[in-house]
């Protein structure tokens, strides 16, 4: 059996206090010192992070590659759009529990086809599962809009508790970045406190050795699937959020490539620390916004960060960081 | 009756072509356990190649003559993967297949790209070539001679490659570096050699794919992405890296298809997955998987 070379190594944090704070207190002063556009971007990179934290979940700490994470993204964001058409709701609340709900629906049918497979099955099989939403959301154009979409409106947060500025980029940039952020804060502890309980460990031996895992009693079947079904609420929480973000729901977000992008963050960032992906999907998204808006050939220049990233710096960003302080850190 | 015919033998056109390019993936996977996702690109590649040849020299060539550039598409493909092969993917076969996968996602951005950059947005046909050959009768239904051709020449790949894999001295090679990569390297057999041949012929049978559909079908942006993950359900049905797989799945995904395509359109892929899901369950690892 070829040894997984995967390992995530949790960050030890000497004083998370220390860095953790200074970077809230950042964060919450987005909106007042940047401009509503870069706030947006950010409100962007901060809702892919939440996907890019469910993905990662299952491929760095659990082991297996899924390329269908778009499925879950994709219909959480058309369930938004179901809400808004069908049952006249706007209440971002509904958005996000219909998000969960459709992301865990769904990650538990496409699961228990999919988790008996592992690495290069388990990638095809999710890539070809999630290709099967994609289809349907085209060829069901009556419910789902075809090419067009769903429009996702400006939807209402707690209910009408926050006054909301008429004025939709105002609202995008302030109240509902703030909205963004919370729910990426508490998505991101909820992670963190799940990574590193007792079940977060068996997940690491599941990875590490399956067959030893078996062996002290870790179901791992069982846990790879209740894996991928946390994973898929965690992506369907990222697609309601983005949903009011991009204001339509479209088959890209089901297209599987997306699901690549995912991944594509996820590695970036770096797999083995618990926040590369947050960091990968934020650099990637002002990547991206950076690259589309220079060329029309914003895919090549990706493919070659990426193919760049695969030869030189697989470790990602935080990988290759701590490597570096590591080495410094050597020599004194 | 005459609807079945030609229903019957567009079945077996579409399942010529997906063997070619699904046989290819599966070649490739057989010998270097690689999945290459960059596989529907090269498909695309050739039939921009085709199309860009046949439109530039079908104001010299006499029309029936183009036909000899087929071979030309498949081999400027073949190629391109021999530069893919040694430079993006042999530093990787040491390291998890998640940076494998990823590598060829990577190849497979740049190459869409690419073409876009060369060829440009709208896309190209090559229906001249098509034309020329004109119809013939069969069994009462008019039916293009192109398409007959193109099946022709799957059942030809199809016979050469079998004979290529189980008949030849290379083909030996290729079996046994597929079934253990040390120990025939211990015994002589240039590794690095063969996983570049076994790619390019991947790559050549993506090509060819790509070369003979373009006259039919015209060169689009975007057909190389839906290709691979046709070819991904022809696999996951006959079992990956196996070649009679590759031939049976094609079949069987092409009859689907076109039988979905005339009852109930909506569900023309859904159908195809479902049927890939079924044989998963009931026979994990495909119909023809050699483990």
């Amino acid at each position: 059996m070829k040894a997984m070379t995967l390992r995530y190594v949790p960050a030890r944090l000497g004083a998370p206090a220390l860095w953790l704070v200074p970077l809230a207190l950042l964060l919450v002063a987005v909106p007042y010192v940047m401009a509503p556009y870069q706030t947006l971007l950010l409100s962007y990179g901060l809702v892919m992070a939440v996907a890019a934290l469910g993905f990662n979940l299952l491929l760095g700490h659990t082991g297996l590659l899924s390329f269908g994470h778009a499925a879950f993204f994709g219909a959480a964001a058309y369930t938004a759009g179901f809400i808004v058409k069908y049952a006249g709701l706007t209440s971002m609340e509904a958005f996000l529990g219909g998000g969960m709900l459709s992301g865990a629906i769904i990650a538990a049918l496409f699961g228990v086809i999919s988790v008996g497979y592992t690495r290069i099955f388990f990638s095809i099989l999710t890539l070809a599962l999630s290709q099967v939403l994609w289809s349907l959301a085209f060829k069901f154009f009556w419910i789902t809009g075809g090419t067009d979409g769903i429009r996702v409106p400006t939807p209402m947060l707690l209910g009408g508790v926050i006054p909301e500025p008429a004025d939709k980029v105002v609202f995008l940039a302030h109240q509902y970045y703030y909205y963004v952020l919370v729910v990426f804060a508490v998505s991101t502890g909820l992670m963190w406190l799940m990574v590193n309980s007792p079940f977060g460990k068996s997940l690491a031996a599941i990875r590490d050795n399956e067959v030893r895992a078996e062996f002290v009693g870790v179901r791992v079947r069982v846990h790879r699937w209740i894996v991928f079904v946390v994973s898929g609420i965690f992506t369907g929480i990222a697609g309601a959020l983005w949903a009011p973000l991009n204001g339509l729901a479209t088959p890209d977000a089901l297209y599987w490539p997306f699901s690549g992008e995912i991944v594509f963050m996820a590695v970036l960032g770096g797999l083995r620390s618990f926040a590369g992906p947050i960091v990968g999907a934020v650099v990637f998204n002002y990547l991206k916004t950076y690259a589309v808006g220079r060329t029309e050939y914003w895919q090549l220049l990706l493919g070659a960060v990426l193919i760049v990233l695969v030869l030189v710096m697989p470790e990602g960003i935080l990988g290759t960081l701590a490597r570096a302080a590591r080495r410094v850190r050597g020599r004194n | 009756m005459d609807i079945v015919v030609v229903q019957l033998l567009n079945s077996l056109l579409y399942a010529a072509v997906l063997f070619l390019i699904a046989g290819g993936l599966s070649l490739v996977y057989g010998v270097m356990r690689i999945v290459n996702l960059a596989h529907g690109s090269l498909f695309a590649l050739g039939a921009f190649v085709m199309a860009w040849l046949v439109g530039r020299l079908s104001v010299v060539l006499p029309p029936a003559l183009l036909i000899g550039l087929l071979p030309v598409a498949a081999a400027a493909v073949a190629l391109t993967g021999m530069v893919i092969e040694p430079t993006l993917l042999r530093p990787l076969y040491a390291r998890a297949e998640e940076y494998q996968l990823l590598m060829t996602f990577g190849v497979l951005l740049v190459l869409e790209d690419v073409m876009r950059l060369i060829w440009g947005p709208t896309p190209l046909s090559a229906s001249t070539l098509w034309g020329s050959f004109g119809s013939s009768t069969i069994l009462g239904s008019q039916y293009p001679t192109y398409n007959l051709l193109v099946i022709g020449i799957g059942l030809l790949a199809a016979v050469v490659l079998w004979a290529l894999i189980y008949r030849t001295r290379f083909g030996v090679i290729v079996r046994a570096t597929s079934q253990d990569r040390r120990m025939a390297s211990a015994l002589g057999v240039n590794v690095s050699t063969v996983y570049v041949q076994a790619f390019a012929i991947g790559c050549l049978m993506a090509g060819l794919a790509g070369a003979v559909v373009v006259p039919i079908q015209g060169a689009v942006l975007g057909m190389g992405v839906d290709a691979l993950v046709l070819s991904f359900v022809v696999v996951v049905i006959g079992g990956l890296g196996s070649l009679e797989g590759a031939a049976a799945g094609a079949f069987i995904v092409a009859i689907v298809r076109t039988l979905a395509i005339s009852f109930f359109p909506e569900l023309e892929l859904a159908a195809l997955y479902l049927i890939a899901a079924v044989v998963l369950i009931t026979r994990p690892s495909g119909l023809f998987a050699h483990q």
